[in-house]
């Protein structure tokens, strides 16, 4: 049995304030509480939220354990409030059988921070070509729902569909990686514009994402299927999700930090640091994105954390791999583009880093309502603290943090994996 | 003057003067029997190129050695790709051995800048991908120069391929910190993203039709086309591309009388530029490969030679 946690005074959802009191991996109490706890959380000035659920990391694990792994990528989950993540199936080998999906699973398990689940292959090998055991996947006892080639685009439209329709068996959802490689190829890295044709950058093109997004909200409509938008970046695919939604189309997409707060301007200097895929945008893209997540045209927020050993991005830019850190960012960021420009209060916050997320995945014991009863997967955030990011107070393995230096206003104090505490004082347990 | 010279941006008007003076004094010194300079003596030079190159890396060490440097060619091709050593290991491998200055050439843009966060010693930008290729710029605009004069108001025409060529970009820079209008010439798939607003901004007019704008220029510098642009489906054939946006025969009429030609090479012949054409009187591009020794020499002698000061004549007179 796990000790008793009590919060004192924190804001439910940034609105009442009332004390939680947690004990056996629930919340057992709500209001004006005069019990005691083994724990008792000061929370005057705090937010209590449902723990945060990120629908796209890269835990790096297994293949590339330099840099990530379950367990340094669950820490990092931790520390920045989450409590589930999903883990893409790029890794190597590609997590495209079921004893693959179940090893990551079981990694999870072990590290205890945050609940890993794992995403599977659409494609063998992420190939593009042959379906994954996707039903196998689903059955396992990782219970696998989201499927994604994630780092490649499900292009090739045929396959598309046969594995949107295949899906419906057991509810499953395709997580899309939208780029037309013949429209934004392998080299591709830098927003196609006036700043790649000044520094010579292989374009990636807005229209690369934004026909892909279109051909597969066609194939949703058409097999009655889920497609999840995975990193939308530009206002085109916004438009086309809004219309999407419109006619009742099952589609949802998610936003990263770095999408809704980096602008392309930032390649000026060549730092592989900037480079990410898709790549960042200009401010009338990132506008674009904001106003979508505010109005829920963009359902959720994901980090695409994407650690990278030194001497990846240490190449030329071109050569340079491809992503960014962002768990231990993500609420900050968002607090600060989101909530501190009042375009999102913190109900709205937990709607898109929590509760929708984890309905999207279809994972159960997350994104829950602060109530009596529910499982306590708890984000205790400080919406005033201001921190200036230092990359090498990370607890990721990796140092490819595009917000080194740089100020944010708004920090997770404390997090709770049904009801045990993982961060304490913004700090891992 | 900077310390590195990656693109035209590092170069002030004022320092591309002076990088001229030097370059002219270097030039006599080409036509001497003799033609080693004590300048350099005792430095070392590395051209460190990631990408083949016989014309610029020969054009660095000949300059660097009628200096007196000792010059060191090293091809790293392939050797730093995603897969193989990092470019960072490569670079301060190289530099390791003891090195006054670096001359890279790379295939992907902005290597060179990148190179100067890791390294002491000036690093000159010998081509970048597509970003910029400075000393090609400032030999350029030094035969241009010698030939028209000042080049204040002066139009000059860019034409070709000009979304691949890092050419054209340090030729842009250049020539408007020296006072030319540029018309930058290309089918509307070469032309680079986001032209018309980089045009806009930076001063300078685009056209999709060459027989426009060749009367009303004082020079046309051609740019070379590479026949793999055509896979790409940039343009539909070598013939469509010559008829279109060469400088053929014909197109030698529309141009006022003595109007210079340009071309960096590797010419294709018969594609972007008749042979008519590059063998005209009024053609500088063996004139440009001159230059391009001198320019060289100017640039390595500004950035490694130590204190900045000009030339002094005993300096030339040479060993």
């Amino acid at each position: 049995m796990s000790e008793s946690v009590l919060i004192r005074g924190a804001s439910l959802l940034g609105a009442e304030r009332a004390d939680v009191y947690v004990a056996d991996g629930a919340i057992r109490e709500i209001g004006s509480l005069s019990r005691s706890a083994d724990r008792t959380l000061d929370a005057d000035g705090l937010v209590l939220l449902p723990g945060l659920v990120d629908l796209h990391t890269h835990l790096r694990e297994p293949g590339r354990e330099d840099a990530e792994t379950v367990l340094t990528g669950s820490r990092a989950a931790a520390a920045g409030g989450f409590t589930a993540v999903l883990a893409m199936a790029n890794t190597n080998p590609v997590t495209d059988t079921a004893e693959a999906a179940e090893r990551i699973l079981d990694l999870g398990r072990d590290a205890g921070l945050v609940d890993v689940q794992p995403v599977g292959a659409v494609t063998k090998g992420l190939a593009g070509e042959e379906l994954a055991e996707l039903g196998l996947m689903a059955r396992s006892r990782a219970r696998v729902r989201v499927f994604s080639d994630d780092g490649k685009c499900v292009h090739d439209p045929r396959v598309m569909r046969r594995a949107l329709e295949y899906i419906r068996a057991f509810g499953g959802v395709i997580s899309q990686h939208s780029q037309d490689p013949d429209l934004a190829g392998p080299s591709a890295c830098c927003h196609e514009g006036e700043l790649s044709g000044r520094l010579g950058l292989p374009g990636w093109p807005g229209i690369a994402e934004e026909v892909i997004v279109a051909r597969d909200v066609m194939l949703a409509r058409h097999t009655g299927s889920r497609v999840h938008v995975a990193h939308v970046s530009t206002a085109g695919s916004v438009e086309v999700l809004r219309w999407a939604k419109a006619q009742g189309i099952a589609v949802t997409a998610e936003v990263t930090p770095h999408h809704l707060l980096l602008p392309t301007d930032l390649l000026a200097g060549y730092d592989p640091t900037y480079k990410v895929n898709p790549p960042l945008r200009p401010v009338e893209d990132i506008e674009a994105l904001r106003d979508a997540l505010a109005d829920g045209t963009i359902d959720a927020v994901a980090t695409d954390h994407a650690p990278h050993a030194r001497q990846d991005k240490e190449h030329a830019f071109v050569d340079a791999a491809f992503g960014m850190l962002g768990l231990e960012t993500a609420l900050s960021v968002i607090s600060t583009v989101m909530v501190d420009s009042g375009r999102l209060d913190w109900a709205g916050v937990a709607r898109v880093m929590s509760q929708t997320p984890a309905r999207i995945a279809g994972l159960e014991g997350h994104g829950r309502p602060l109530e009596v009863g529910e499982p306590a997967n708890l984000t205790l955030v400080d919406p005033s603290a201001e921190v200036v990011v230092d990359r090498d107070a990370s607890v990721s393995l990796s140092r490819n943090n595009p917000w080194h230096g740089r100020s944010l206003l708004g920090t997770v104090h404390a997090t709770l994996l049904r009801g045990v505490p993982t961060v304490l004082g913004a700090a891992l347990v | 003057m900077k310390k590195h010279l990656i693109g035209i941006e590092d170069l002030t008007a004022g320092d591309i003067g002076t990088l001229f003076e030097t370059a002219a004094q270097m030039h006599d010194v080409q036509r001497r029997e003799v033609k080693k300079l004590p300048a350099l003596r005792g430095r070392t030079v590395i051209n460190l190129f990631f990408e083949d190159s016989t014309r610029t890396r020969s054009s660095f060490e000949i300059a660097g050695k009628w200096l007196s440097a000792d010059v060191i060619n090293i091809s790293a091709k392939g050797s730093s790709t995603s897969k193989g050593e990092s470019l960072r290991d490569t670079v301060l491998t190289v530099t390791a051995m003891g090195v006054d200055g670096l001359v890279v050439r790379h295939s992907a843009s902005g290597a060179a800048e990148q190179i100067t966060q890791w390294v002491d010693c000036p690093v000159i930008n010998a081509g970048d991908g597509m970003h910029e290729h400075p000393t090609q710029a400032l030999l350029d605009a030094y035969t241009l120069q010698r030939h028209l004069g000042s080049l204040e108001g002066k139009h000059v025409a860019i034409v070709g391929d000009l979304t691949h060529s890092r050419v054209f970009r340090s030729n842009l820079l250049s020539l408007a910190k020296l006072g030319a209008r540029v018309t930058a010439v290309a089918p509307p798939t070469l032309m680079p993203a986001g032209v018309g607003q980089w045009a806009a901004e930076a001063g300078f007019a685009t056209s999709y039709d060459l027989d426009e704008v060749l009367p009303e220029v004082d020079a046309v510098m051609m740019l070379r086309v590479q026949r793999e642009r055509m896979s790409g489906g940039y343009f539909p054939s070598p013939r469509e591309y010559t008829i279109g946006y060469g400088l053929t025969r014909p197109r030698l009429d529309l141009l006022r009388a003595d109007v210079p030609i340009l071309h960096p090479g590797p010419m294709n012949r018969g594609l972007e530029i008749a042979p008519e054409a590059a063998d005209a009187a009024s053609s500088l591009v063996l004139d440009q490969v001159s230059a391009g020794v001198a320019i060289r020499m100017s640039v390595l002698y500004h950035l490694l030679a130590g204190e900045p000061e000009p030339l002094k004549p005993e300096t030339i007179k040479g060993v």
